[in-house]
């Protein structure tokens, strides 16, 4: 730890429970790039968290490394009490760790509605042996997560699309299904990758609501943002990564107030 | 048209059919590019005979050290071998094999699979062209384990020796019935769901029957123009024209009544019918005409029962084979096993995002498709009587991939209606081409692949989403 971590230690919050996820000394070289080099991050329960920091600071990075879709090199990973950096990316969904993409990535040729089935995990009709013996069973939950998927779809408005193929939806509206999607996973913790990006300003003012309405609900969120105002309004800490390595960490007023983080974004 | 034809073209069709149908799940479901699919078939169908040949496993371990003679000198295996020719049995039921060289034809999925499917497809596509290669090399040279270019042949086929008396032909005739009402019920219920204006018309059964009355004289009057082709003798090429005319003429009217009845279902039927797209008209009018083909099939297909040969019961154990597999992968599809599958193929790492294990589903689809080509592999086998390393060349993938694409991949309806187009083609090219064109067989041979080509560019510029496709999924970008 060089001193640039100094502002941790300026902001002692004495977390009263254990965080839902913890990441230490997490570092990921491509040749002879080092893209994330001994980051760290906590989101403790019930708290949405974001993570900002220049282009190529190593956000997006850090996602695929906290999901292991892509492996770390190095670094502890720990998720709910439970070390998860050696787990299959599949492992960590069903845990309850459900991310979203940068670019939202939607099932173009399934509808609205099967992008909404597929997310629920643990389903009977997804093991093969189980579609021949099964039948009644897979019918009724596929009742059920038909019921459940109206609604989520309902409260983000998708639900007159609910037969249009996913791919027929604008850039706004697939970052939403992308987040009812996750939302039919029923997660812990959901990271969003950039859920502002390329949406106009009142699907923004939508998304933030969702996201708080979706907080009060329980989940944890880890959030990685370019809008700051979104920052400003939804996080209770924000961890800033420049460089491949924290750079500070506090609220979102220390963090526009750091002068560190300013030198950071506007450059040397 | 002779039934003994016909009967054998069937077979090739519907062989064609089952082994697309393995493909279908790979690609058009799953988006698994194999480049080597005639490698399970050839696995299927030479386990299938070679554990069905009286004598044939007892003596492979003989068969092996007169191959390798060195294999004398390593006494614990030379021993081991002994010890197998004498615990072998002779042969095996020959339904028992049939499902060995489907479990075979899954393992060889499995190993392919463990290998590959964590790369990405396109070393999939190079892998599975290899091993298909690899296997047909190990059928040219282990003459111990597949008799080499020599081939197989004299084994036994299954009904071979039934001399079925009325009650049993009354049975197979039967079941063939069921089957034939199942597809034409199906295909009734899609016609009444094509979108038809805003309201949905009522299914009557009065009307479904009045329609299948349309459909069966459309059958028949196909069936008397065929059976003209041997009573008339015309200069070959006018007789072939004349017979054009005559079907046409005979078909469309016909099958014009069964469309109109399709509209008569509809709440307000006059004004429904001037709101019609052309295109409504015209897939309207198509499916009529396919029903009829299909009655017309399964009328010959039972008359050829009844005067039972060998291959006229080996195509009706195929039809109830492909009846069970389609239903099956029908469910299977759409299940929620299906919907994943199908994610995978648009997007694999979203699948991943949302806990599914892809590897384990490509796995189960690559070995299940696998399988299924095994099964159509047995009955290649029994169809040809006789089997060696050409019969499994790169080419059949290929032409199952014809078929796949041809009839829209990721729809095991179009891959069916695919088989049969392809093999109409090859039948009517191959006897009414000599007759139209003055050209020698093998300028000929050469001008039929040549238009296949064609006709591929031209579907891939008219429909590229192949015929049953649906066109919508190709203009969505990801």
């Amino acid at each position: 730890m060089d001193d640039r971590l100094q502002p941790i230690s300026g902001t002692p919050q004495v977390q009263p429970e254990m965080p839902l996820l913890t990441a230490q000394g997490v570092s990921k070289a491509f040749g002879g790039i080092q893209a994330v080099n001994n980051a760290e991050i906590h989101v403790p329960t019930g708290k949405i968290v974001g993570l900002i920091g220049p282009n190529g600071a190593g956000k997006t990075t850090l996602f695929n490394l906290l999901c292991n879709f892509i492996a770390p090199d190095s670094g502890r990973i720990i998720f709910d009490g439970k070390p998860i950096e050696k787990l299959p990316p599949h492992e960590i969904a069903l845990q309850g760790m459900i991310r979203t993409f940068q670019v939202a990535r939607v099932l173009s040729r399934m509808s609205v509605l099967e992008n909404m089935l597929l997310a629920a995990p643990q389903q009977t009709g997804e093991k093969l042996h189980n579609t021949f013996f099964q039948a009644h069973i897979i019918r009724k939950e596929e009742k059920r997560l038909k019921e459940k998927a109206q609604v989520i779809l309902e409260s983000v408005g998708l639900a007159p699309k609910i037969n249009d193929y996913a791919g027929a939806l604008s850039g706004g509206q697939r970052k939403l299904l992308e987040m009812a999607r996750g939302l039919m996973a029923d997660p812990k913790l959901m990271l969003l990758d950039e859920p502002a990006a390329g949406v106009n300003p009142t699907l923004i003012q939508q998304i933030c609501e969702h996201v708080r309405e979706w907080n009060r609900d329980g989940i944890t969120f880890l959030i990685i943002e370019h809008n700051m105002d979104v920052i400003m309004s939804l996080c209770d800490r924000v961890w800033v990564l420049a460089e491949g390595q924290n750079l500070a960490v506090g609220t979102p007023a220390e963090i526009q107030s750091n002068k560190e983080v300013l030198k950071a974004y506007l450059g040397q | 048209m002779e039934i003994g034809y016909f009967v054998s073209l069937a077979l090739f069709t519907t062989i064609y059919a089952l082994f697309s149908l393995g493909l279908n799940l790979q690609w058009g479901y799953t988006g698994l590019i194999n480049f080597g699919h005639i490698a399970f078939m050839a696995i299927g169908a030479y386990t299938t005979i070679a554990l069905t040949l009286p004598g044939f496993i007892k003596e492979m371990p003989q068969r092996l050290v007169d191959q390798y003679p060195g294999l004398q000198n390593q006494e614990w295996l030379y021993g081991g071998l002994q010890f197998l020719g004498r615990v072998l049995p002779e042969q095996i039921p020959i339904f028992i094999a049939v499902l060995i060289g489907a479990g075979l034809a899954a393992l060889l999925g499995l190993f392919i699979g463990t290998t590959t499917l964590r790369l990405r497809e396109d070393y999939l596509s190079i892998v599975t062209i290899g091993v298909s290669e690899v296997i047909r090399l190990i059928a040219v040279n282990e003459e111990w384990l597949t008799r080499g270019p020599r081939g197989m042949f004299n084994y036994p086929l299954p009904l071979e020796k039934l001399e079925p008396n009325l009650l049993v032909k009354g049975g197979m005739i039967a079941s063939l019935v069921v089957v034939l009402a199942l597809i034409m019920w199906r295909l009734w219920q899609w016609l009444i769901r094509q979108p038809q204006g805003d309201q949905r018309p009522q299914a009557s059964r009065l009307l479904f029957g009045l329609y299948l009355v349309c459909v069966a004289g459309v059958a028949t009057c196909w069936w008397f123009s065929f059976s003209l082709t041997l009573t008339v003798t015309l200069p070959s090429f006018l007789q072939t024209i004349v017979l054009m005319i005559l079907r046409l003429a005979m078909v469309v009217p016909l099958a014009i009544c069964g469309v109109l009845l399709v509209y008569a279902v509809l709440p307000r039927p006059l004004q429904q019918w001037r709101v019609q797209a052309l295109s409504t008209h015209i897939s309207l009018l198509t499916v009529t005409m396919v029903m009829g083909l299909i009655m017309m099939f399964f009328g010959a297909h039972i008359m050829a029962i009844n005067d039972y040969s060998f291959k006229a019961g080996l195509l009706w154990l195929l039809i109830l084979t492909i009846a069970v597999i389609f239903w099956q992968m029908e469910r299977w599809v759409t299940s929620p096993w299906g919907r994943v599958l199908t994610s995978i193929r648009e997007d694999e790492e979203v699948a991943k995002a949302l806990g599914k294990d892809v590897f384990r589903y490509k796995l189960q689809s690559f070995m299940l498709g696998g399988a299924i080509a095994g099964i159509a592999g047995s009955f290649y086998a029994w169809q040809l009587t006789f089997i060696n390393p050409d019969g499994f060349i790169p080419l059949l993938t290929f032409q199952a991939w014809i078929i796949v694409v041809a009839g829209g991949a990721g729809n095991n309806v179009g891959t069916l209606l695919g088989a049969a187009i392809f093999w109409a083609y090859n039948e009517v090219t191959r006897f009414e081409l000599p007759n139209i064109l003055p050209l020698d067989d093998a300028r000929l041979g050469a001008l039929r692949v040549m238009v296949i080509g064609l006709m591929l560019i031209v579907l891939m510029m008219w429909r590229p989403q192949g015929i049953l496709g649906k066109k919508e999924e190709l203009t969505l970008g990801r």
